[in-house]
């Protein structure tokens, strides 16, 4: 009796394991989303005061007194910076009014009150805006982000709004990645689905040869492919020469297939290409031959044959290959990254930038929230249907 | 007539399927020969179509095996795939015995859990990584990074150990035990061996994962933990230079040798 009830525990040292070192990584960075306490930790008296504030007129002097005093302690803290750069995000060309501020509190005791102090330092502290711009960067908790990461923003009265359309750049991203992953998952099944049959149909040692140029590139690493298709689309490269020495592309014009989106479609379709061939040839592999011959017995043509009995038996592997292909395309960012120039980035890259490049890390989380909420539908749909336990390592 | 037809669609059939054929591992290939190339090109220069010696060398293989800098590289990756294969391997084995066992409750939510690092897009598990593994002082480590690869990993471990134990004769373990070996004998004398090809490939996979892994050396690693896909990554955004070639080409000879023991691996399990 001991001996069947310890059995399933030993899946608990890798579940622990995962949610320690991926899941809580991840829970925590989608945190950062909607939790921001920095502004509202570095100065709370302040944000106490314009809590009660009715955000219509330049506020009361104990407002100004308590940011020239809490900047002027922040800026020791070498944080003037930080809260700038926060209160910037609400509301562009702020940062350096906040910097300014918390410089003249430094400089301290001198002429005048602190309000007087403060507008001389730049005059926008005399700006109602600038106050509900800090009191906004000041919430702890905040749905900011999200909003951002949807193009949306709050209006003077706090209804949200669409932003203006040439501010709109996440939600048509996502669209386009969306739309980038269901061209390669299309063009992965239907460059796959005649791989897999001629695979499946061939006597078993020629099989063996033909699914090695399935398997070799999928066990080759991801930036050798990534590389290969650099080498061979460049303007100087060996599918420009081979064009230009057949005479179909003239010297002058070789087309340029790297460092866009052309680049980025062909890329990512022969990477993700096994990941569709290797489930829908394992279940073409199930299917006996015979039962197209009995179907052109009974008086079918070749092509009623296909589309009546062979076609319907093979949809769960094309399902599951299309399915796995999609998800895997959303989240895709080293190949983009590489070989997609300017116009051929996908969402996961404008995570990245976000994380490396503009350090709008509140932005990234959320944005990355986004991304997650729509693998993880797929992944849901995909558990259902096909089952996580039957996905295949080729 | 007809026949003619159908022997022109049979031909045009052939000739397509051959193309994609050539779309799959022709870019691999093309890669080495290349890397021979005796000119800072990327593609064959007219004395490599004649095959004059002359146009082909070995200066970027030299180049590299004598670059500091790409040795660093090959011991770190080994050492952080090993350490990542390692764990991975460990704990996926044990878990792959757990949630096929009968009793498993909630076996269909464990291991949606156990295969989300396979499915997550990896930018956003690499920057929570970053922010958690940073308030831990574990950024800029190997340990580090062995624990984050060990996580990308070890479905890769599950899913191959699984599938070989679906294969796996119960009778076997109620037979040794009704011979008075403890469950440990069991699992050691029994269970292991006849398991061992599908942990192997899951480990070999392991490995494969974290040799080319970049994204989570990019925002986790520093200068100490460069590894053979980062300094590639280098390479390819900076100043591209056949030596990359060269380096891509010991990588194809790797995969390949990985895909022969793995499949020699799976016939064995069958």
């Amino acid at each position: 009796m001991r001996r069947r009830l310890r059995k399933p525990a030993l899946a608990l040292p890798l579940v622990a394991f995962v949610l320690v070192s991926f899941i809580a990584p991840i829970l925590l960075m989608l945190a950062r989303g909607v939790h921001q306490p920095v502004v509202r930790d570095a100065l709370p008296e302040t944000l106490a005061i314009l809590d009660a504030w009715d955000g219509l007129g330049v506020p009361e002097e104990a407002a100004f007194a308590a940011a020239a005093e809490e900047l002027r302690a922040a800026d020791e803290a070498r944080l003037a910076a930080r809260i700038g750069g926060r209160v910037n995000r609400v509301r562009s060309g702020l940062r350096t009014v906040i910097v300014a501020g918390a410089r003249t509190g430094a400089d301290g005791a001198g002429a005048g009150s602190a309000r007087e102090r403060l507008l001389a330092a730049d005059p926008a502290w005399g700006d109602p805006a600038t106050w509900r711009a800090l009191r906004t960067a000041g919430e702890r908790f905040t749905l900011r982000n999200y909003l951002n990461a949807l193009d949306l923003d709050r209006g003077a009265d706090g209804a949200v709004v669409r932003q203006p359309e040439e501010r709109r750049v996440y939600v048509p991203l996502l669209l386009r990645t969306l739309g980038v992953s269901a061209a390669v998952t299309v063009l992965c099944l239907l460059l796959g689905y005649p791989v897999a049959h001629v695979i499946a149909r061939a006597p078993a040692r020629r099989a063996r040869w033909l699914l090695l140029a399935v398997l070799v590139p999928f066990w080759t690493s991801l930036l050798v492919r990534t590389t290969a298709w650099i080498v061979l689309l460049q303007q100087r490269g060996v599918i420009n020469d081979l064009l230009v020495w057949l005479g179909l592309v003239d010297d002058a014009a070789r087309l340029t297939l790297v460092y866009n989106m052309t680049g980025t479609l062909i890329a990512m379709t022969h990477v993700l290409l096994p990941f569709m061939v290797l489930p829908i040839y394992s279940v073409m592999q199930g299917i006996p031959p015979r039962f197209m011959r009995a179907a052109e017995s009974l008086g079918a043509t070749p092509a009623q044959a296909f589309r009546r009995v062979y076609w319907p038996l093979t949809l769960p592997g094309v399902g599951a290959g299309a399915l796995l292909v999609f998800i895997l395309a959303i989240g895709y960012y080293i190949t983009p990254a590489l070989v997609g120039g300017s116009g051929g980035q996908l969402f996961s890259n404008m995570i990245a930038f976000h994380m490396e490049t503009s350090l709008n890390w509140g932005l990234a989380a959320a944005l990355g929230g986004i991304l997650l909420a729509v693998v993880g539908a797929l992944y849901v749909l995909y558990e259902r249907t096909v089952g996580g336990e039957n996905l295949r390592l080729g | 007539m007809e026949g003619r037809v159908a022997r022109a669609g049979r031909a045009l059939w052939l000739a397509g399927t051959g193309l994609i054929f050539v779309f799959l591992i022709a870019p691999v290939l093309v890669i080495v020969p290349l890397s021979f190339n005796a000119e800072p090109y990327f593609t064959f220069t007219e004395g490599m179509l004649r095959l004059d010696p002359e146009a082909w060398s070995l200066r970027w293989y030299e180049q590299v095996a004598f670059s500091g800098e790409w040795r660093g590289a090959l011991v770190n990756s080994v050492v952080i795939g090993l350490g990542a294969a390692l764990l991975a391997t460990a704990l996926g084995t044990l878990a792959a015995i757990g949630l096929t066992s009968p009793g498993m409750p909630a076996r269909r939510v464990v291991t949606g859990l156990l295969i989300s690092p396979m499915v997550i897009p990896i930018v956003i598990a690499a920057a929570g990584m970053f922010f958690f593994y940073s308030d831990l002082g574990l950024d800029r480590t190997h340990f580090g990074l062995i624990l984050a690869h060990a996580a990308l990993g070890s479905p890769f471990v599950v899913i191959a150990v699984t599938a070989t134990l679906s294969g796996y004769d119960r009778n076997l373990t109620r037979a040794a035990e009704s011979l008075g070996a403890g469950p440990l004998t069991v699992f050691r004398r029994i269970q292991l061996p006849l398991i061992a090809p599908g942990v192997l490939s899951g480990a070999l996979f392991a490995f494969a994962v974290s040799f080319d892994e970049v994204v989570v050396v990019l925002f986790m690693g520093g200068l100490d933990q460069r590894t053979i896909p980062r300094q590639m990554w280098a390479g390819i955004r900076e100043e591209i230079s056949p030596a990359i070639l060269a380096v891509a080409t010991f990588l194809i000879a790797l995969a390949v040798a990985l895909l022969i023991v793995v499949e020699r691996l799976r016939k064995r399990a069958r």
